[in-house]
């Protein structure tokens, strides 16, 4: 699909080895090296997902039984605000946009470099401010912020905790969201390698440009909207405060028409690391390219016209929640065209169930109960009883965890050893991975069920018919974090000692095969010219599969 | 691109740059769009009172602001040319002149604003707080608005002098001018932005 010499072998050192103008920690932190860069995203992450996990962990060990177990009830509100701003902000947004967009993009378009690679790594350093920021607001004196991090108001006006650093975090991360939006946005269309038209690109190209777009036209929403959080703590200008004529409702309005279409910068790069991964490891043409592509930006338009499905219950009108309800569900037939295609993909495919497939195939399942549960609320008569249920805690956790979590740890799975040149323990991974998934039903299916039955979320007490809920869902969440830690400690044991990983050890027929592992500085040789489709794996008249290059050895 | 060495690939894409410039200004218009709606949402929910705050405006005060901003985007544009057609210097003054602008825009702003509050009107006053509710909203977003607006006429004083530096130095010069064409960008940005506040306080009564 490509000619050219991608790369001469052991000429060049690997972007792990290249000595820049700085030398140790400076070579990694002032660099501009998108590989670079992509890692320092990835290491920052792992840091906030691990508080993330603590919080969530701490809140579920309290739910465990009715009445006080361990942490106060502020203790309690102040986690699962943390655990909501660190998880969503610093660990699903970025998650794989900043890390594997940034270390592959430039490589599945054929570039050396992303079009702005200061803007990039300034986009980290705001990351990393914002995450402090974040941080640190749980240690200054007033205590952590405990609003939800949704920040409504009017209590985020009236509460003495920590809201104005939290919220100013939560805007310093939206700008170095929208900086890598830009930036993914012109690298897309300025540096495609001769030859690789739209249609050429892989699907997770296509996943992140939706992305991007909407990176960039949500985002500044979000940060106006902070931003008069702010202003209305220091000088009280009344623009959201009902005792000065304000209306909170506006503010909902504000905050969704963001943090909607943030859900789908979260998923859409996960689908499009699926639609990556299965054509590999079921050695098939993905099924309905273009369907998939367009899905995408079907998901990102209709996905920004669908805010106010947040607030049925928050004082519309009929009409209203009747448009916004038919939106929300028109959402579901591109999320469905995916899925559909995926599963027809794999039909009469040579299925391999390496990790990264196992960790596709869950996502698919989990994604699936997420995306159904969605649609019940999307109904408006169901949204009224399960509204801010533990219903809506299971659902979105099946989405963003099930959905995007497990798509990054699909992609850490596929992309890992091309990063580092080394591969992990495969057995240990898929032990890992069931253990994960059992875990992660046991924790959330749960919440399903009694959020139907009237548990609300957020709730620190609850009543005593309950509680055989929240206990198995305790239990789970052990188990969640079990398998985590063996995908943890087996993905960094291959990292630091694994095997050496061959240039493909997958198989698989995007550029970033194609060039040496790790990938050198400047990641190609030759900028390489592209001849065929990302996917086309043809089988020849003696069954075997067709070789379309020789393998660089 | 000084650290070159460190750059995965140097290359230089006006095209894209251009483009990336775009892309920024676009967030800016939606930053401030939210600003609109809400404006938009009071006007309509107060309409008297809107009409009652407005008239403590000093329509004069707008209206000098806006030509010397008017002025400030047509010297930023001529800078540009200027250097297009290799006359740095003329293209230094030009940019000099722009920040000049700015600058006066923003002490005009300040006897603006001070004469206010010294008449007791800014947020959180008992003047202001023993109005009623719709032009209580209305002062709340004069000074949010002009000052989020002011706000970027001082990054783009600092914009505008760091390129002037680039241009100084020969960084910037007349066959790579994107960077200057990048800040007279941002600089429309600032006075569209204004065209549009201009109006919607000072003059809508």
């Amino acid at each position: 699909m490509a000619n050219g010499t991608l790369y001469m072998p052991e000429t060049e050192p690997n972007y792990l080895d290249y000595r820049g103008r700085f030398k140790g920690i400076l070579g990694w932190i002032l660099s501009t090296d998108h590989k670079r860069i992509g890692l320092l995203y990835l290491y920052s992450m792992g840091l906030f997902l691990t508080v993330g996990i603590f919080f969530g962990f701490m809140m579920r060990l309290e739910l465990i039984a009715p009445g006080k177990v361990i942490i106060e009830p502020q203790t309690y509100n102040s986690f699962f605000t943390l655990h909501g701003i660190i998880m969503i902000f610093l660990f699903i947004i970025p998650g794989l946009p900043a890390v594997f967009g940034n270390f592959f993009l430039p490589i599945l378009i054929g570039a050396k470099d992303v079009a702005f690679p200061r803007i990039n790594l300034l986009s980290w350093w705001l990351f990393a401010i914002g995450g402090g920021l974040a941080i640190t607001s749980v240690f200054l004196p007033g205590g952590p912020a405990d609003t939800g991090w949704t920040f409504y108001v009017p209590y985020s006006i009236r509460s003495t905790t920590n809201v104005l650093p939290a919220a100013f975090a939560a805007f310093i991360l939206g700008f170095s969201s929208i900086l890598t939006g830009i930036n993914f946005v012109t690298t897309i269309h300025r540096l495609r390698a001769p030859g690789m038209d739209w249609f050429k690109m892989p699907l997770f190209i296509w996943s992140l440009y939706a992305t991007a777009w909407i990176q960039v036209l949500a985002t500044p929403i979000i940060g106006i909207t902070l931003l008069l959080v702010a202003v209305e703590r220091l000088f009280g200008i009344g623009l959201f405060d009902p005792a000065l004529g304000g209306d909170p409702v506006l503010f909902q309005h504000l905050f969704w028409i963001y943090s909607h279409p943030a859900v789908y910068i979260m998923i859409l790069p996960a689908m499009g690391v699926i639609s990556e991964i299965i054509p590999v490891f079921a050695r098939r043409t993905i099924f309905g390219y273009s369907f998939i592509a367009f899905s995408s930006l079907a998901i990102a338009f209709f996905g920004s016209l669908v805010w106010a499905h947040h607030m049925f219950t928050a004082g519309m009108s009929d009409t209203g929640r009747f448009v916004f309800s038919l939106l929300t569900f028109l959402v579901a037939i591109p999320s469905a065209i995916k899925v559909f295609n995926w599963i027809a993909t794999l039909y009469k495919g040579s299925i391999q169930l390496a990790p990264p497939m196992l960790y596709a195939l869950g996502f698919i399942f989990l994604f699936s109960i997420g995306g159904l549960t969605g649609l019940m609320q999307g109904a408006l008569s169901i949204n009224i009883h399960i509204h801010d249920t533990s219903f809506i805690v299971g659902h979105f956790h099946y989405v963003m965890f099930g959905g995007t979590g497990f798509g990054i740890f699909a992609a850490l799975h596929y992309w890992l050893p091309k990063m580092y040149g080394r591969m992990y323990n495969e057995k240990r991974a898929k032990v890992g991975f069931w253990v994960l998934i059992t875990g992660f039903n046991l924790l959330y299916f749960p919440m399903l069920v009694m959020g139907w039955l009237g548990m609300p979320r957020r709730y620190y007490d609850y009543l005593p018919e309950f509680h055989v809920y929240h206990f198995i869902s305790t239990i789970g969440s052990w188990i969640l974090i079990t398998g985590l830690l063996i995908m943890a400690v087996n993905l960094i044991l291959g990292v630091r000692r694994g095997a050496k990983a061959t240039d493909n050890p997958w198989g698989g027929e995007t550029l970033e095969w194609r060039i040496q592992t790790p990938p050198t500085h400047e990641n190609f040789h030759e900028i390489p010219v592209i001849t065929g489709g990302p996917y086309e794996y043809k089988i020849n008249e003696n069954g075997q599969e067709e070789k379309k290059y020789e393998e660089v050895t | 691109m000084s650290s070159g060495d460190h750059t995965a690939h140097v290359h230089r894409d006006d095209y894209g740059s251009r483009m990336g410039m775009w892309l920024f200004l676009f967030t800016e218009l939606i930053l401030f769009g939210g600003l609109f709606l809400i404006y938009a949402v009071y006007r309509f929910m107060y309409p008297t009172e809107f009409h009652v705050a407005a008239m403590e405006l000093d329509t004069v005060f707008g209206a000098v602001n806006t030509i010397i901003l008017l002025t400030s985007s047509l010297t930023i544009a001529m800078s540009i040319t200027a250097l297009q057609r290799n006359r740095k210097t003329l293209s230094l003054v030009l940019q000099f002149a722009t920040i000049l602008l700015a600058i006066s825009f923003m002490v005009n702003k300040y006897f603006e604003w001070g004469a206010k509050f010294g008449y007791g009107l800014y947020p959180g006053s008992e003047m202001l707080l023993d109005k009623p509710s719709g032009e209580i909203l209305f002062f709340g977003l004069y000074y949010t608005m002009t000052g989020l607006h002011g706000l970027h006429v001082l990054i783009g004083i600092v914009f505008i002098g760091i390129i002037m530096y680039q241009v100084w130095i020969g960084r910037v010069h007349s066959t790579n001018y994107v960077r200057l064409e990048s800040a007279g960008l941002y600089w429309h940005l600032v006075d569209i932005i204004w065209i549009f506040l201009f109006p919607l306080f000072y003059l809508i009564i």
